[in-house]
C-alpha cells in the first residue's frame, strides 16, 4: 500500500519555481531519500508533506487519504528538522512527551513510552537532563525520540546530521538505519550528501532545479545514471561525447568523439540516434601500458595519457587525458604485489566491459574553455 | 635572565632601560575602580539619603537635617497617618498595575507581530513606535489633556491610566522585541508538527520562551508608571498619585513617612532582583553533570 502520494506537485515562490510538478509514490516502511544541492527543492517538498508549507498546485496524499491544505497539527506525520528545533526551556522528557500531551495521553503510558523511546535512541535515564546540557549527538537523537514516540505514519528528516560531525555523523547514519528497521516507520529523507544517501536509502529521488532528475534503488542510481547530472552528483564519473553508430538487437554500438567505438546495452540509451554522452565510472576502468596491452583488455577501449597519478592507500587514482583532451579518472585498487605503479607520461590503454558502459543526453553546453573540466566531476560533497 | 615583559607579569622592578612602564600601570590598576566607584556613589548616594532620612526624628516639619535615630516612622499607624498620602499610594499602586499588565499584554502582541510578519507600514509602525519615548513628556501630557477634553472624557484615574498604557507600550514592544527576534519559530513549527494547535503552541512553547522579557518590560513600565508626574499632573482631575502628591507637600516639607514608602518600594525591587539571582545560581548548581559525548 502506498504510504506517499505525490501529484504534480509545484511549490511557487515570488520569482521562482522551487517545486516543479512533481509525482511521486512512496511505498510503506521505505526508507526513501531526497538528495540534490542546496536550492533545488528537496526541503521545500519535504515542508509540503509535513504542513509547513502550502502547494501552489498539485495534491498530496498520505495512506490514501488527501492532506493538501491540512494543517501540520492535524496530519499524522513528524519532523526532525535540521537544527532538531528541541524546547529549550524544557527537559529531555518533557521534550518527547509534548507530542503525546497534546494527544491527552494518560501520564503512565506517557512515562512508559518515552522511557522506551529514550531506550531505542541509547539515551536511557536521560529524562531530566536539560537540552544545554546535552551534546550535538545526543540532541539528535532526543530530536528523533520527540517524533517517533508519537508513532506517525511517516517520519520526515530534513539533513538531520548535518550539524554533526564526520565521525559522529557515519554512526548516527547507522543509527537511524537501524531504529528505522526497529519501528518499521517510513522515513523520508532530505540530504545533500550523495553518500549518506546512498548508505540508507532503499530508493532515493536526485533533485535538480525542482524536478527530478532519477528516482531509483542506489545501486540504480549509481551504476546507471540516466542524466549528465545524476552522473556527477553521485560519485566522480566519466563523460566521452559519442554518435549512435549502430542498434544492433540488444548491443549498440557509439561511435566516440576521440576516434574509438565502444559497445553498450541497447537499452540504456536515451534516444535512438544522434549524439549522446556515454559514461563510466572510475573503479570500472582497467588500466594498463599500452606497448604492454595483453588479453586482460576489456571489449570498450580507448587511448590516454596519464598526467598524474596519485596514491591515496586503499587505491591509486589516475589522471588521464585522451587524445582529444578530455579528462577520463581511472581508480585502481591497491592489492599489492602485481599492482606496479604506472608514471606520468605513460601512453595507457584504458578498457571497461559493455556492461558497466552507461548513456546519457547530451545536453548543450558552453563549448570548450580549452579544458574539458566538466566532464569527471566530483560528487557535490561537504 | 627573563625577558621585561615577563618580569612585567611577575610584577618585578624592572631596570632602568624602562622606568616609565612601572608607574603608568600602577596608575591604571587604581584608575578603573576608583572612577567604577565614583559612579556607583553617584547612582546610590540619593537612594542611601532616602534611606536614611527615613530613620530621621526630625524636630520641626523639615526633614532635611539629622536630628537623631528613630524607628517610629515604620510604625504602620504613624507610617499610615496622611490619609490623603495612603490614598495616593493605593492611587499609583493601581494606576501602575492597570497599566503595566494592559500595555505588556498589547506591546508583547505587536513586538511578536513585528518580528514575525513582514506587513506594509512594518517600517514606519517601527519608527512610530519610537515617537512617544523621544517625545518630551510635558507635549504628550498637554496633547492627552487637550484629546481628553475635546472628547468629554472626565479626567481621573481613567485617564491616568489610558495615559500610561500609552507611553508604556513603546517601551515594552522594545523590550519584548529584543528577545522575540532571536526566536526560533522553528520551535513553533516543532510545536504544530508534534500536534499542538497554534494557540497550545503559543501558550507552551513562544510565551515560556519569551517570558523573561515580557517580564523585564512589565517592570520598567511599572516603574515608569509608578513615579510618573509630567503627564500624570496633566490628566490627573482631582486624582492624586504619589509623585503628585509629594510635588505637593514639598512645598509645605515633605513627611518621613514619603521616605519609608519610598524605601520600601525600593526594598521589594531590590528582593526581585536578589531571589532571581539567587534562583538563576541555584539552578546552575543542582544541574546534574554533563554526560558523555
Amino acid at each position: 500500500m502506498p504510504d506517499i502520494r505525490l501529484e504534480g506537485l509545484t511549490k511557487e515562490f515570488k520569482e521562482m519555481v522551487a517545486v516543479d510538478h512533481i509525482d511521486l509514490t512512496i511505498e510503506e516502511g521505505e526508507f526513501f531519500s531526497l538528495l540534490g544541492p542546496s536550492g533545488c527543492g528537496k526541503t521545500t517538498t519535504l515542508r509540503m508533506i509535513g504542513g509547513f508549507e502550502d502547494p501552489t498546485e498539485g495534491h498530496i496524499y498520505l495512506g490514501g487519504s488527501e492532506v493538501t491544505g491540512l494543517p501540520p497539527y492535524k496530519r499524522n506525520v513528524n519532523t526532525v528538522f535540521q537544527s532538531y528545533a528541541l524546547f529549550p526551556h524544557l527537559n529531555v522528557h518533557d521534550n518527547v512527551a509534548y507530542g503525546l500531551k497534546r494527544k491527552k495521553v494518560a501520564g503512565d503510558e506517557i512515562k512508559s513510552r518515552v522511557h522506551e523511546m529514550l531506550d531505542i535512541v541509547d539515551l536511557p535515564g536521560y529524562e531530566q537532563r536539560r537540552i544545554n546540557q546535552l551534546s550535538g549527538g545526543q540532541q539528535q537523537r532526543v530530536a528523533l525520540a520527540r517524533a517517533l514516540v508519537n508513532r506517525p505514519a511517516l517520519l520526515l528528516l530534513d539533513e538531520p546530521l548535518g550539524a554533526l560531525d564526520l565521525k559522529l555523523r557515519k554512526t548516527m547514519q547507522l543509527e537511524l538505519k537501524r531504529i528505522q528497521g526497529d519501528v518499521g516507520i517510513t522515513f523520508v529523507y532530505v540530504t545533500h550528501d550523495q553518500e549518506e544517501a546512498m548508505t540508507m536509502s532503499n530508493r532515493i529521488a536526485v533533485m535538480n532545479a525542482g524536478h527530478f532528475e532519477q528516482v531509483g534503488a542506489p545501486q540504480d542510481v549509481y551504476e546507471l545514471p540516466a542524466t549528465e547530472f545524476v552522473s556527477g552528483f553521485l560519485g566522480a564519473s566519466n563523460l566521452l561525447e559519442g554518435e549512435i553508430e549502430s542498434v544492433n538487437g540488444p548491443t549498440a554500438k557509439v561511435a566516440l568523439e576521440l576516434g574509438a567505438t565502444v559497445a553498450l546495452p541497447a537499452d540504456r540509451l536515451p534516444t535512438r540516434q544522434g549524439r549522446i554522452g556515454i559514461g563510466v565510472r572510475p573503479e570500472k576502468i582497467h588500466i594498463q601500458d599500452a606497448s604492454a596491452a595483453d588479453a586482460s583488455s576489456r571489449a570498450n577501449a580507448i587511448e590516454a595519457m596519464v598526467r598524474m597519478s596519485t596514491y591515496t592507500g586503499v587505491s591509486t587514482s589516475y589522471e588521464c587525458r585522451t587524445s582529444d583532451g578530455s579528462p577520463v579518472v581511472v581508480y585502481v585498487q591497491n592489492l599489492g604485489s602485481s599492482s606496479v605503479s604506472i608514471g606520468a607520461g605513460t601512453r595507457v590503454r584504458l578498457s571497461w566491459d559493455p556492461e558497466h558502459t552507461f548513456a546519457v543526453k547530451r545536453v548543450a553546453k558552453a563549448e570548450d574553455d580549452g579544458d574539458k573540466t566538466a566532464t569527471a566531476m566530483e560528487g557535490a560533497r561537504t | 635572565m627573563a625577558t621585561t615583559t615577563e618580569r612585567i607579569a611577575r610584577r618585578e622592578p624592572i631596570d632602568a632601560t624602562a622606568p616609565p612602564q612601572k608607574p603608568r600601570k600602577r596608575r591604571k590598576e587604581w584608575l578603573l575602580p576608583a572612577y567604577t566607584g565614583l559612579v556607583i556613589a553617584y547612582l546610590f548616594v540619593p537612594i542611601a539619603i532616602m534611606i536614611l532620612f527615613g530613620f530621621n526624628n526630625p524636630a520641626g516639619r523639615y526633614n532635611f537635617q539629622w536630628e537623631g535615630f528613630t524607628l517610629k516612622w515604620y510604625n504602620p499607624t504613624t507610617l499610615l497617618e496622611y490619609e490623603d498620602l495612603n490614598d495616593a499610594l493605593i492611587n499609583s499602586l493601581t494606576v501602575a498595575i492597570v497599566s503595566t499588565l494592559i500595555a505588556t499584554a498589547l506591546g508583547t502582541l505587536i513586538a511578536l507581530a513585528l518580528t514575525r510578519h513582514r506587513f506594509r507600514g512594518r517600517s514606519s509602525l517601527n519608527l512610530g513606535l519610537f515617537l512617544p519615548m523621544a517625545s518630551p513628556e510635558v507635549v504628550l501630557g498637554v496633547s492627552l489633556l487637550a484629546l481628553f477634553v475635546s472628547i468629554n472624557v472626565p479626567l481621573g484615574l481613567v485617564t491616568i491610566i489610558i495615559a500610561h498604557i500609552m507611553f508604556s507600550i513603546s517601551f515594552v514592544v522594545v523590550t519584548v522585541k529584543a528577545r522575540t527576534s532571536g526566536f526560533d519559530h522553528n520551535l513553533e513549527d516543532a510545536a504544530g508538527d508534534l500536534g499542538a494547535d497554534p494557540w497550545t503552541a503559543f501558550w507552551t512553547v513562544t510565551f515560556p520562551l519569551i517570558f523573561p522579557g515580557i517580564l523585564a518590560a512589565g517592570l520598567l513600565v511599572f516603574a515608569l508608571s509608578i513615579d510618573d508626574y509630567v503627564i500624570t499632573s496633566f490628566n490627573a482631575g482631582g486624582a492624586t498619585t504619589i509623585p503628585l502628591w509629594v510635588y505637593g507637600a514639598s512645598r509645605i516639607g515633605v513627611p518621613p513617612q514619603v521616605n519609608v514608602m519610598g524605601t520600601l518600594l525600593f526594598s521589594l525591587g531590590l528582593l526581585y532582583v536578589i531571589v532571581s539571582l539567587w534562583r538563576g545560581r541555584k539552578a546552575e548548581a543542582l544541574a546534574p553533570p554533563v554526560g558523555k559525548g
